[in-house]
């Protein structure tokens, strides 16, 4: 069955359709919409068969359409509406062939009192935890930059610990993460929540703790949206990441957290550090602390030359030797470390209260020091 | 309890990589002795060594957190 409706061109008996082509390419047509709408209306003469599907039609002033709802998505939807409600449903247009009838096959039906009724507990708890100052920019903590230890509170199926374990394994893998695992939605969610955080607050040494779900639908959320999960986030002792992916709302964790991300991903991300920026760090550290000691090394060699000019006997005579290729040495000494300056052959005298000796003075007939060589040290005394 | 294995055994990374700035901007100071120059050239050494070792050995560590009946915690390996 390949006709299409032929919308342009001017029929004619020859080109004769039956009843079932034009069925067909209507149930094309309508069913070509591939997202489900959410619709409102008024319910009237809602059936439930045996079977467990419901039928109903859903009106406004003017017109009026056909709907069902079959088993499992009823069965979650509760009780039939009474004739009269108004609600939102989601739907996608549909055609009953068998009856040639247009129709709406509904997964999901809210009565729009009760949409009402939890944007008005919504605002409540607002208005409760702002009253508190639970949203007060200047409870805001930093994150920590470098989190060794992160707390993930989360449901153990789904999909935001996967994420999270992925771009942290890829940032930041030197970090441990620790699956606080919680019911997220349905019945028990929040008690379950406000365990999970306290439980945060009894493990020790956690940097940061992330609080969070993948992507649900709005009704999916509620309990990030509760009071006691708000105040438990507001109670743990280290800093927070909500990350409850919903792309449009935002849940009252978000605003509790001391950060919010839209993703448990976008979490992960904030919550630790590239490894290789940490790297780049590192090695700038390596290079200022060579260059560091090129002006030390300078002094150094100045040092040690004018120690070999104070000290007597044998020790000045091997030392006088070299003493004009140090001067003539400290010039290239460049991030050459003090101990690469002794293994060119140069020694520091330590006394034996570990002071480097340095003037002539401090040298007192047959005491005893310890000259300091590139691979270790060995007993001296000062003989005149 | 379970231990904290990363946080408590050492010191924190921040903590490492805030001593060794404060080494280089000593050592860039110039007004250092040599036995301390060669002290804190020492030590910046060791702690580079060990942070770029922190930094590159690890491998990403998931772990669940179970609560025992009496309320003991309990760490298990998660494959992640």
């Amino acid at each position: 069955m390949t006709a299409s409706l032929p919308l342009t061109i001017p029929s004619t008996t020859d080109d004769v359709w039956s009843v079932s082509q034009l069925s067909a390419s209507v149930k094309r047509l309508l069913e070509g919409h591939p997202m489900p709408l959410w619709v409102r209306g008024e319910v009237v003469q809602c059936k439930v068969w045996s079977s467990g599907h419901w039928y109903f039609t859903l009106r406004d002033k003017k017109t009026q359409v056909r709907c069902c709802l079959f088993g499992l998505n009823a069965a979650r939807a509760g009780k039939p509406p009474a004739d009269g409600t108004e609600v939102y449903v989601l739907g996608r247009p549909g055609l009953y062939e068998e009856k040639g009838e247009f129709q709406l096959v509904v997964s999901r039906i809210l009565p729009t009192s009760a949409v009402g009724m939890k944007q008005q507990e919504l605002e409540r708890v607002k208005a409760l935890l702002q009253q508190d100052g639970l949203f007060d920019p200047a409870r805001k903590r930093r994150l920590p930059s470098y989190a060794s230890t992160i707390a993930l509170v989360t449901s153990r199926d789904g999909a935001a610990v996967h994420d999270v374990v992925t771009v942290t394994r890829k940032r930041w893998p030197c970090a441990r993460l620790l699956v606080v695992a919680a019911k997220v939605q349905g019945e028990g969610a929040v008690e379950d929540l406000v365990r999970a955080l306290r439980l945060v607050n009894r493990l020790p040494g956690v940097d940061l703790c992330i609080v969070g779900r993948g992507g649900g639908a709005r009704e999916d959320l509620a309990a990030f949206n509760s009071e006691a999960v708000c105040r438990a986030l507001a109670a743990v002792r280290v800093p927070t990441i909500s990350a409850v992916g919903h792309e449009i709302d935002i849940s009252l964790t978000d605003l509790v957290a001391d950060v919010r991300a839209a993703t448990p991903s976008a979490a992960a991300e904030l919550a630790v550090a590239d490894r290789r920026d940490v790297l780049r760090l590192i090695d700038d550290l390596s290079v200022r602390l060579a260059s560091g000691l090129t002006g030390r090394t300078r002094l150094v060699a100045e040092r040690l030359a004018r120690a070999a000019d104070r000290l007597h006997g044998r020790a000045e005579a091997a030392l006088d030797l070299r003493r004009n290729q140090v001067e003539r040495l400290a010039a290239q000494l460049e991030a050459l470390s003090p101990l690469k300056v002794l293994g060119r052959g140069y020694a520091v005298p330590i006394a034996p209260d570990g002071r480097v000796l340095k003037r002539q003075a401090e040298f007192v007939r047959d005491e005893r020091f310890q000259l300091r060589v590139v691979d270790g040290t060995i007993d001296a005394r000062v003989e005149s | 309890m379970p231990r904290a294995q990363n946080s408590a055994d050492t010191a924190p990374l921040a903590t490492e990589l805030a001593r060794l700035e404060e080494i280089v901007r000593k050592l860039e100071a110039e007004d250092l002795e040599l036995d301390e120059a060669l002290r804190l050239f020492e030590e910046g050494v060791s702690r580079l060594r060990s942070a770029r070792e922190r930094l590159s050995a690890a491998e990403l560590k998931v772990q669940a957190v179970l609560e025992e009946a009496g309320g003991d915690l309990r760490l298990a390996d998660l494959d992640g």
